[in-house]
């Protein structure tokens, strides 16, 4: 089972992006749960979401609290939300980040392999939003081979509809640019 | 076999009433049950379901409304949550005895104060004892199913009481997980329209909600209480009938790896599948544990309770709500009476927790494993323990 956990603030797609993926597991046979930090929901304050997968159903009702992996979608919450809190040692944190994983490592002094994308600027170039959820699931992909890379087409499309070409632009734009920095 | 469909527990429970073909809603939003009737109201305006929708001021009105069309022949639901189900107390207890097979979703929180949305079973607790049936879901899958078969049972002319399903709010409301759906057809096979036995109908006058003075009132309720524990075999049957249908079995009361189990661990609703977990992790470690799932709490399924415990030396209870003062959480103290008879009988450990959405984790259920045996070594299990309070 993986398991992992989301960092951004509300309203930019945690929940979303949580949810994209466990929708696309179930989808290609897998048994996934997808769920928010639960409580009143507001718009720019950090926000956490959490996704298991898993190839047997699961039997956990229980919050995450050692993700091997960790996505931060706003680069603002990397110093204040804890974002390496819990990480497996083997795990993998892929944070949007205009900086190379060398700085990021030095920031939050982990050892654990990291992914950066600059995830805001692919999101502003092809969205004209800084909403970084699909994006981010393409560096999610891209660094940790969960899922084949055009396993998330078919919910991106379903969840949104007539913006769904440029999320699916922006996902493999993402996919296609992340670096990953071994631990 | 159908296939499995990622979607949130809330979405797959308006599903299993648009399947249900219901002939009328009448509900409030209130934190966390809002996305089950959101989802209903687009159904009914899109006119993928054809049902009155029935737009209410409170939760007192929503369950008269549904008394209303219930009593009128129509097939209803409604949900609420906790101070949503404080609100229509006063007509919950009322619809049993009108023989009125509404059917509720609860999604359990705890009731203010402090000011709390999160899941504890305080709100049901409220209720138990207002004579309606009452199930506990597990998970997302369960409440799909126990809610189309709700509809069955409590429908069924030997039962015609309303029916609870409680679904443990956000751990299971707000959850994306796999579910799989029903066809239109099969649900339908297994459902038919309702066809009332006593309806309000002008041509046709009954009387429904009377009066009672003090020489027949008893004998009413002595009426209520067999009717609700005869609702007992015809919840099986049907149950029976639907995993002949859909492979998905279900029962009064579940057990996991309890067979000639030492331990058993009893819990209701979304806290089972976690501590099916822990009983894997605790049995890995040599310990002897079980498990055994409340699915039932009205009508009580003493025999099978007392089946699954036979030869057991020690229960676990884990209670989600509190008794302030009482003898012990509502479902340590309903076991131990039902332990009362059997000689010998296991003991009873009786932990409250998770109470207003605090996480229970698998080590937290070794943990109650372990501290429970230090209970009994120490000679006092008497009462209970609040677990994890911060000191």
């Amino acid at each position: 089972m993986i398991e992992i956990r989301f960092h951004g603030r509300g309203g930019q797609g945690a929940v979303t992006s949580a949810e994209l993926l466990a929708v696309s597991a179930i989808e290609h046979g897998k048994y996934a749960q997808a769920f928010p930090s639960f409580g009143p929901e507001r718009r720019g304050a950090p926000v956490v979401a959490f996704c298991r997968i898993s190839d047997k159903p699961i039997k956990l009702r229980a919050n995450i609290y050692t993700p091997d992996v960790v996505v931060v979608l706003d680069p603002s919450v990397l110093t204040i939300a804890h974002v390496e809190q819990g990480l497996k040692e083997d795990g993998i944190l892929i944070c949007n980040t205009k900086y190379d994983g060398q700085r990021i490592r030095k920031i939050l002094k982990i050892k654990q392999k990291i992914a950066t994308v600059n995830a805001t600027r692919i999101a502003m170039d092809i969205l004209k939003l800084p909403i970084t959820n699909t994006t981010m699931l393409g560096a999610l992909i891209k660094s940790t081979g969960l899922m084949e890379k055009d396993a998330l087409e078919g919910p991106l499309k379903k969840r949104f509809g007539k913006i769904a070409e440029k999320n699916i632009a922006t996902y493999k734009e993402a996919y296609d640019k992340t670096v990953i920095l071994e631990s | 076999m159908p296939k499995r469909e990622g979607m949130e527990v809330s979405i797959a429970a308006s599903e299993a009433i648009r399947l249900a073909n219901v002939d009328a809603i009448a509900a409030y939003p209130i934190t966390p049950q809002t996305h089950i009737v959101e989802h209903l109201s687009e159904f009914v305006a899109n006119g993928e379901l054809d049902a009155e929708f029935i737009p209410v001021e409170s939760e007192h009105s929503a369950m008269s409304v549904c008394m209303g069309t219930s009593a009128a022949g129509a097939r209803t639901f409604t949900c609420t949550s906790s101070q949503g189900l404080a609100l229509m107390s006063e007509i919950v207890f009322i619809a049993p005895p009108m023989q009125l097979p509404i059917v509720m979703i609860l999604a359990n929180r705890s009731l203010s104060g402090p000011l709390s949305i999160w899941n504890d079973h305080t709100d049901v607790m409220m209720v138990r004892d207002c004579g309606w049936i009452q199930a506990f879901g597990e998970n997302g899958q369960e409440i799909f199913d126990l809610t189309l078969a709700a509809f069955r049972i409590a429908e069924d002319r030997r039962v015609l009481l309303p029916f609870m399903v409680n679904m443990d709010g956000f751990i299971l409301s707000h959850v994306i997980e796999p579910i799989e759906m029903m066809d239109q057809e099969t649900v339908d096979k297994f459902l038919p329209v309702y066809k009332p036995k006593y309806r309000m109908d002008p041509d046709n006058p009954v009387t429904m909600g009377a009066f009672a003075m003090p020489d027949l009132y008893t004998e009413t309720k002595k009426a209520q209480d067999e009717k609700l524990k005869a609702s007992l075999p015809v919840i099986e049957e049907v149950w029976k009938e639907f995993g002949d249908l859909t492979g998905r079995y279900y029962h009064p009361i579940e057990t996991y790896k309890a067979e000639g189990a030492k331990t058993l661990f009893v819990t209701m609703g979304s806290f089972g599948e976690t501590a099916s977990t822990a009983v894997d992790m605790l049995r890995e470690k040599g310990e002897d544990v079980g498990l055994c799932q409340i699915r039932l709490w009205r009508p009580f399924p003493y025999e099978a309770f007392w089946k699954a415990v036979e030869g057991v030396d020690t229960l676990i209870i884990v209670d989600r709500a509190t008794s302030y003062g009482g003898p012990g959480g509502p479902v340590a103290s309903e076991i131990r009476s039902a332990l009362y008879t059997l000689d010998p009988k296991p003991r009873v450990v009786d932990f409250i927790a998770g109470l207003a959405g605090r996480d229970v984790a698998p080590v937290n259920y070794e943990d109650m494993y372990t501290r429970a045996k230090a209970r009994i070594a120490s000679g006092d299990i008497a009462g209970y323990e609040i677990y994890g309070v911060k000191e």
